[in-house]
């Protein structure tokens, strides 16, 4: 089992956001769908450890997420957040920082391809590519850290149809190119199944498998 | 020598006559600003008409162990005024506090250890509370800097993290930016004094009756110590105060919201 939440309850500001949530989440690519505010990224968070449950348990392949060493941790299950969110300076020296931290060498060109990229882009500002590409690079930021889980949130949101069918393609390629598992959170159903080895609906702070679940 | 110069009460009276000129002007111009104008004429009257008795006791007394008190108070003060600017911030009195007592007892120590000055009260007290002032000053800016990057800048931050920086990694260059802040302002009106205004100190010694190379010479010390000072405070004030910010878990906190 890779993730496995018991009871799990999280508040934020005063109010619950998942209430007693108790799922078991599998390898392969699960795609997480719900509305606006379902608490999506939420659960995504706390599967990074950017944020701790008040109470209940998250456990990851058997273990208790509070027992592993959380920079350890974060460099394997590996968030690319909904949002670009690139630091100064040029894709080359976006995507190797995670690796740079831990002191690895960063498979610069390989990472850039699995995230749809080519080499030319590595020289270029971060800040001066368009909202999809920046969109790539932060996945290829991620892929850097060759990290056993991807944790995917909204990674089409801002993005127009051409893109996001683009991105999608690359996801569906990054699955069979990849060992890693990859959970991905969508608010959009169709997207779920077109990418979803598994759909899961999480609403009211309530997890559901799909009943209709389609693989893509 | 500086040749001392004596006011008497009548003369403080008569420059009140420039404090009705900006009530007047409030008044006038419908500012509102007439209550406050009174306010900080009457406060400023009681708390340096008292300082001044209190100064006057200590140099009297010349025991640096009053100095050191006094000092002290000063940094309290401080750091409790400069706290309500950085309410962005979490719990950001002890870094605040931490700052301008390091930045106050270096300062004058080099100073006094380089033989700028002698380790007297009469020294000492001035010194010290020009250190403290304008290092409250350079703190209050970093961290209110600080507290408005990272309420911004939360969703970097928390990408950084996510790559397994630690916290300090992950905030490195926002801690840059508060430390500039922190200290350009004073490093700007160094690079601009005598040419756009005369500081304080060195109108205070030439109205005293000093020469103008001694009042110059004065000025420039005082220049060169609060630039050390500054950056002492907002250095230790932002890398204190950040961690406030984050679990032991690398995690940023929720966000207090500013009051007021």
């Amino acid at each position: 089992m890779l993730f496995a939440l018991r009871e799990m309850t999280y508040r934020r500001g005063g109010r619950v956001i998942l209430p007693a949530l108790t799922v078991a989440l599998e390898e392969g690519m699960t795609a997480l769908v719900g509305p606006s505010g379902a608490g999506k990224s939420t659960l995504l968070r706390l599967l990074n450890r950017l944020a701790d449950p008040d109470s209940g348990t998250i456990h990851y392949r058997g273990r208790d997420l509070r027992d592993y060493d959380v920079l350890e941790l974060r460099r394997e299950i590996a968030l690319v957040p909904q949002l670009p969110a690139l630091l100064p300076g040029s894709v080359a020296e976006n995507v190797s920082y995670g690796p740079r931290l831990c002191g690895r060498q960063c498979e610069l060109n390989r990472a850039l391809a699995l995230a749809g990229l080519d080499s030319t882009f590595a020289e270029r500002s971060a800040q001066q590519l368009s909202v999809g590409e920046q969109q790539r690079v932060m996945l290829a930021r991620a892929l850097a850290l060759e990290p056993a889980v991807l944790l995917l949130d909204e990674p089409t949101a801002a993005l127009d149809e051409r893109s996001r069918d683009a991105v999608e393609r690359t996801l569906l390629e990054l699955h069979q190119r990849v060992s890693a598992a990859i959970i991905v959170v969508t608010h959009d159903q169709g997207q779920a199944h077109r990418l979803g080895d598994r759909v899961l609906i999480l609403d009211g702070g309530r997890i559901q498998p799909q009943p209709q679940a389609v693989s893509a | 020598m500086i040749a001392a110069i004596h006011l008497g009460i009548g003369q403080v009276a008569a420059s009140l006559a420039l404090v009705a000129v900006a009530a007047v002007v409030s008044i006038w111009q419908r500012a509102d600003l007439e209550r406050d104008v009174a306010i900080a004429t009457v406060r400023s009257f009681i708390q340096l008409t008292a300082i001044g008795y209190v100064i006057k006791l200590i140099f009297e007394q010349n025991n640096l162990a009053f100095v050191a008190a006094l000092l002290a108070v000063m940094v309290l003060f401080g750091a409790i005024t400069a706290r309500h600017r950085a309410r962005r911030v979490p719990h950001a009195f002890w870094p605040l506090l931490l700052a301008l007592a390091l930045a106050g007892a270096t300062t004058l120590l080099l100073v006094v250890a380089l033989g700028v000055f002698k380790p007297q009260a009469r020294y000492l007290v001035p010194v010290g509370g020009m250190v403290i002032g304008n290092a409250m000053t350079a703190a209050a800016v970093a961290l209110n800097r600080l507290g408005d990057d990272v309420a911004d800048g939360a969703a970097q931050i928390e990408a950084t993290l996510a790559l397994g920086a630690t916290a300090s990694e992950a905030m490195r260059p926002l801690l840059r930016r508060s430390l500039r802040s922190g200290m350009i302002p004073l490093i700007d009106s160094t690079k601009t004094t005598g040419l756009i205004f005369f500081p304080g100190t060195m109108v205070g010694m030439l109205l005293a009756g000093a020469t103008p190379i001694n009042a110059v010479r004065l000025q420039l010390i005082l220049l060169y110590v609060l630039l050390g000072s500054v950056a002492l405070a907002a250095l230790t004030s932002v890398h204190i105060a950040y961690r406030n910010f984050f679990t032991k878990a690398h995690q940023l906190r929720e966000l207090p919201q500013p009051s007021g």
